[in-house]
């Protein structure tokens, strides 16, 4: 019998956030084996488990996966949550690549020098109002259905409101002008999966701590 | 009759070049409409024709594809360059995405400042021999076929490809340490779709120089 998929990361959100909000939203259970140290880094690199020798990895059905959209991408297949034909496909990987590029930028906040902070949320916000949910509150108008592809749940969705709570954790007015945007929120939030996920003592992290950042600048060798 | 792609972008490399190369192993004709000026990309953000209002952009079947990997996961799977099944799919998928992380410093090495860009050839080199290179020479080396998955090309095989020659447009000798990837180099040139789109009066565009990183600023920059 398959293993549960094994989650290498350090122990916050990171790049390997989005693949648990995936994992747990398709009510698949996972384990984690977090790196604590340079060393513990050093020895998945060293007994060759990292392909281009970075995490996250997910150990997943035989294989040691790497490259989050590579993971992200096979979770969803596997789940059925990545649309029924190649044109539902190519609207959800639009949505989902717009979503990251957002996500990157408030991923990389913490990493930002505290004179650029700032205008660095500024710009997050603007895009955030003007080029990004105005895209997504467009399509749910555009259509009326529930979800934003196929009239069914699909990682678009997820990744979707996974981002919704980071945008609310930068600045809840944000979501202000956007009512479907709040109501698929709701509706996500409400999955039984999602439910469980969203409750104190599920596998989802919280904002890094500036201890947390100390801690992943030294395991990942930065500055 | 289907129209041919086609593409929205400046006259140059940047991101569109991997989805003209993808085009042509395909062996898909296709159009371009090249961005000259901040206008011409206004006109397309008012026309609505960018979904985040950036480029690149191409209109194919009915659809205004954006976001590079969108477009070349629909090219990919549409002219059967995306493996047999889900394995091969994601085998596939993780080399293209670590090609994609070393193809990336290529893209935007043009536009760091003139000091850095000399350390970033050295940065470049460093992680192309020990960080990529190894792990495509291994698999071909392992396997023995021509191609990197499944034994048919592949979008892993057009991207790295690509990755592969504007290396050795800055570093000529890059490959030297790895002799089945100067193999799999040759092979996979000498297909014949692949080989039209290097030959002179193809679609493929020169290395980025001054004109073009200052077509860029005056497009992009507000």
């Amino acid at each position: 019998m398959a293993g549960k998929p094994k989650l290498h990361y350090f122990n916050g959100r990171g790049r390997m956030e989005s693949i648990r909000w995936l994992l747990a939203s398709a009510g698949v259970e996972f384990e984690e084996k977090f790196i604590d140290t340079p060393e513990d880094l050093d020895k998945l690199k060293n007994d060759g488990h990292l392909m281009f020798l970075q995490v996250p990895m997910v150990e997943i059905d035989g294989m040691k996966m790497v490259q989050t959209r590579a993971i992200l991408n096979y979770i969803a297949t596997k789940y059925n949550l990545y649309g029924k034909d190649i044109k539902e496909r190519a609207l959800i990987d639009m949505y989902t690549e717009g979503m990251a590029d957002l996500n990157d930028m408030i991923l990389m906040l913490p990493m930002c020098p505290p004179d650029q902070k700032e205008a660095k949320i500024a710009q997050i916000k603007e895009k955030t109002t003007n080029r990004y949910l105005p895209v997504f509150e467009k399509v749910l108008k555009s259509h009326g259905q529930d979800y934003l592809v196929g009239n069914r749940l699909s990682r678009a969705d997820i990744q979707l409101v996974e981002l919704l709570y980071y945008v609310e954790e930068v600045d809840p007015s944000l979501m202000a002008n956007f009512p479907l945007l709040k109501a698929l929120k709701t509706r996500v939030s409400n999955l039984p999966t999602v439910k469980k996920f969203l409750q104190p003592g599920s596998q989802r992290k919280p904002p890094i701590s500036e201890e947390s950042l100390e801690k992943a600048k030294k395991i990942f060798r930065i500055q | 009759m289907a129209t041919k792609p086609k593409l929205h972008y400046p006259n140059g490399r940047g991101r569109m070049e991997s989805v003209r190369w993808v085009l042509a192993a395909a062996g898909v004709e296709f159009d371009e409409e090249f961005l000259e000026t901040k206008e011409q990309l206004q006109k397309l953000q008012d026309g609505n024709h960018l979904l985040f209002q950036q480029v690149p952009m191409v209109e194919i079947d009915g659809m205004k594809l954006v976001q590079t990997r969108s477009i070349l996961h629909y090219i990919a799977e549409k002219h059967h360059l995306f493996g047999k099944d889900l394995k091969e799919r994601t085998l596939i998928d993780m080399y293209v995405e670590g090609t994609l992380d070393l193809l990336e410093l290529i893209i935007m090495h043009p536009f760091l400042k003139p000091d850095d860009q000399q350390k970033e050839v050295v940065n470049m080199a460093q992680k192309a021999i020990i960080r990529y290179f190894p792990v495509f020479e291994k698999v071909l080396r392992e396997h023995g076929q021509r191609f990197l998955v499944g034994n048919q090309l592949s979008l892993a095989d057009v991207i790295l490809l690509q990755t592969i020659l504007a290396l050795e447009e800055k570093i000529p000798n890059i490959l030297s340490a790895f002799p089945h990837l100067q193999e799999f180099t040759v092979k996979i040139s000498n297909i014949p779709t692949i080989k039209k789109f290097l030959e002179p009066g193809s679609k493929k565009k020169p290395p980025p120089d001054d004109i073009y990183v200052r077509t860029v600023y005056n497009i992009f920059m507000p």
